[in-house]
């Protein structure tokens, strides 16, 4: 009978597309075992697969572990009714998708010479009736990835980590690899690795929304990188912070790495020191205080930093030393310490000076929320400054 | 949904130093935030048969139903909910000004064509300083010349907002088509009726000075079809009447239409829940007004003497918003009108 059964799975696995062969093996390794898949779903509430059983359509095959070429977990393909191509070259090349079904004339035509076709009405055992999971066609074509995720346990597990699936499938080709990938194979090495390198495991969903194409890289090339970074004497936290903050960093081969320090080294800071030193009239130490309390200055635009400055130095009239000693103040919006100044002045209390009574210090006046702010600082009510701001 | 029960117009106050699309941009995204953040309907479950070891053991496998959550209703997975809402901008203020916005959610956007045909006016605050001159006529601009400016007093200044004033006025009788030597013109006129509906350019309907202290000055303008700049150009042009210099230091819209700075939203109450209630603040307002403006656009096509009919209802409208905020704009005009007739 196994024999009888095989055939028909192989002559129907070739009409459709072959992306599904990436993930129904999945998905019957887990209907495979049953009673960790049971405890599976109960505990993560996930669906590896399926949907309702369809009664009455194609029959379809447990095990089949002979007459077919592909490996005894490919072969189960053949008991879903949405069928995959058990075909070698999709194990190999892990057809995505969105593709088009590849149909291969020559097994077609092989199929239907030497096997009779079988017929729905042949009575088979209560066992094997159990074992049957028909399922409707997944889409071939999808510009989400809302109707795989039920059937892939690739993506599920994913989404359980919490990786953003609806933003990773607006990347490009990002959506692809997800489906091809086997969590048992690939990407569950790469988690492990990330997990050494430091990043924490609740960060792990975020990092994978911003770079999912990590996941498709080679192992080797990875730790090639993270053992360049160490040998340019980056700690080990430093490096866990680095590859938190800028997911793409692993990303970029060793040439590409090398030249991105030496272009921070060198750059990148240039520009916006000179304007600094020369145009707004800092000093060489003033400048690398601030540099490192807030490097963050570095990628701020020039028109910006010379018009907060010139609102801050000219019009507040706050010296060189005290915005060296705040210097998160160019960071924030010119036009909330605008606001905030005028609201001062208006009352009375704009006094920057530390020497003064009732002293007002720069990071206050930009970091608090409005509330506190207002009642605390400004010691006025809110609506006060909203009739404030509704007059400038 | 909460996002299709909000509707209408609300008024922002615009800060000077932002463009208007940024404004926009911002109540948007703001609107998103909080419109995503309320908790989303559960996932939808399924019944699946799941196999599972017979009880007994032997590697015999059964069936079992079980209600298990669909995974595309994840909210990981779809996404947020709102990704875009249709907000449309009403008059536009440029970079340097600052004052009442108004702005318009889904099917509040089709009123927002309605009031511009009703071509309401709009009343600014404009502050000035003698005794410079830049080229793009505000204080940031390039300075071309300085002047002395002891010799200008507040009756000079009047004198000179009056002849604006009246040419103004012969502007708007030009431009709104009305046949001069008629009686109904004359009582539209007396009550300060008169409003071009359609393009024109820009007409001031009253001007007055409100604070005068050298070298500043602040003047209250009511105007229609206008343009900042224009405005700008108009404290310039004062300037050099005077025979000295002036620039403009201060734009803001105090009114606009219907909505004053009392309805507009200041930065910080731009959340779901102010402006709901803002929009049903001013929905009755904006009812109004707009059915007196339908009302007269059916009457019109029915009567002859078309122009009229509109202005005069439409007229009324003009006549209502000037009453509630400044006699005095009216007042003037009336002044002007006689002695145009005079």
């Amino acid at each position: 009978m196994m024999a009888v059964w095989a055939r028909p799975v192989s002559r129907w696995g070739c009409l459709l597309s072959a992306a599904r062969a990436a993930e129904l093996p999945r998905r019957l390794r887990s209907g495979g075992r049953p009673a960790r898949a049971c405890r599976q779903l109960a505990r993560a509430a996930a669906l590896p697969a399926g949907r309702e059983i369809v009664p009455g359509r194609l029959p379809a095959c447990r095990r089949l572990s002979v007459g077919s070429r592909s490996p005894p977990d490919s072969a189960k393909d053949g008991s879903f009714s949405s069928s995959e191509s058990n075909l070698p070259s999709v194990q190999q090349g892990q057809a995505k998708p969105e593709i088009l079904p590849d149909l291969n004339a020559k097994i077609l035509d092989e199929d239907w010479d030497d096997i009779p076709p079988s017929s729905a009405l042949e009575v088979i055992s209560e066992e094997e009736a159990v074992q049957i999971i028909a399922e409707p066609l997944l889409p071939i074509q999808s510009s989400t990835l809302r109707e795989y995720v039920d059937h892939s346990e690739t993506l599920a597990k994913l989404v359980h980590l919490g990786v953003d699936l609806s933003q990773v499938e607006k990347r490009q080709k990002a959506g692809q690899l997800l489906l091809t990938l086997d969590f048992e194979k690939d990407v569950k090495k790469k988690l492990l690795f990330l997990k050494d390198v430091g990043v924490e495991d609740n960060q792990l969903g975020p990092f994978l929304t911003k770079n999912p194409y990590i996941l498709g890289e080679d192992l080797e090339a990875l730790e090639t990188r993270v053992a360049y970074l160490k040998s340019k004497k980056f700690g080990k936290s430093e490096i866990a912070q680095m590859v938190s903050r800028a997911p793409y960093l692993l990303l970029f081969s060793v040439e590409r790495l090398d030249n991105r320090l030496g272009f921070f080294k060198n750059e990148l800071g240039l520009s916006v020191k000179k304007v600094c030193q020369i145009e707004l009239g800092f000093q060489r130490n003033e400048i690398q205080q601030i540099v490192c309390k807030t490097p963050k200055i570095l990628t701020a635009s020039k028109k910006r930093l010379k018009q907060t400055f010139d609102y801050l130095h000219n019009i507040m009239g706050i010296p060189h030393h005290m915005l060296t000693r705040f210097p998160q103040v160019f960071n924030s919006k010119l036009l909330r310490i605008r606001e905030r100044h005028m609201f001062l002045a208006f009352l009375g209390r704009a006094q920057y000076d530390p020497a003064q009574p009732s002293y007002i210090s720069l990071d206050q006046l930009v970091s608090l929320p409005d509330e506190v702010f207002c009642t605390e600082i400004a010691k006025a009510s809110m609506q006060d400054f909203e009739n404030f701001l509704k007059t400038l | 949904m909460a996002a299709a029960e909000l509707a209408g117009l609300f008024a922002v106050y615009k800060p000077a130093g932002v463009a208007w699309g940024r404004v926009r941009e911002a109540v948007e995204t703001r609107l998103l935030r909080e419109l995503n953040a309320a908790p989303a309907a559960a996932p939808r479950q399924r019944v699946r048969f799941l196999p599972t070891p017979a009880p007994g053991g032997g590697g015999a496998v059964e069936l079992v139903a079980a209600r298990v959550p669909v995974l595309a209703d994840h909210p990981l997975v779809r996404g947020p909910r709102f990704r875009k809402l249709k907000i449309g901008a009403g008059h536009r203020l440029d970079v340097k000004a600052s004052g009442v916005f108004v702005l318009g959610i889904g099917h509040g956007n089709k009123l927002l064509t309605d009031l511009y045909n009703c071509h309401l006016t709009k009343v600014y605050t404009v502050g000035g300083l003698f005794g410079k001159a830049t080229d793009d006529f505000s204080d940031t601009g390039n300075l071309i010349e300085k002047t002395t400016f002891d010799h200008i007093t507040r009756e000079k200044l009047e004198r000179i907002l009056a002849v604006i004033q009246g040419t103004n006025q012969k502007a708007l009788l030009m431009y709104s088509n009305i046949d001069m030597k008629t009686q109904e013109a004359y009582e539209l006129a007396v009550k300060g009726l008169i409003r071009p509906m359609g393009k024109s350019p820009p007409i001031i309907t009253a001007i007055r000075c409100l604070q005068f202290a050298l070298p500043e000055f602040q003047l209250e303008i009511h105007c229609l079809h206008e343009t900042q700049q224009y405005l700008r150009k108009m404290v310039h042009e004062i300037g050099l009447e005077l025979k000295s210099s002036a620039v403009c230091t201060q734009v803001r819209r105090i009114r606009d239409g219907v909505f004053t700075v009392d309805d507009a939203l200041p930065r910080t109450q731009w959340n779901l829940q102010s402006i709901q209630e803002a929009i049903r603040n001013c929905q009755l307002r904006v009812e109004t007004e707009l059915e007196k403006t339908l009302a007269h656009g059916e009457g019109q096509e029915s009567s002859s003497s078309a122009g009229w009919g509109q202005l005069g209802m439409l007229g009324r409208n003009v006549h209502e918003q000037s009453l509630q905020y400044s006699t005095a704009a009216t007042c003037q005009q009336c002044d002007g009108q006689q002695k145009e007739r005079g």
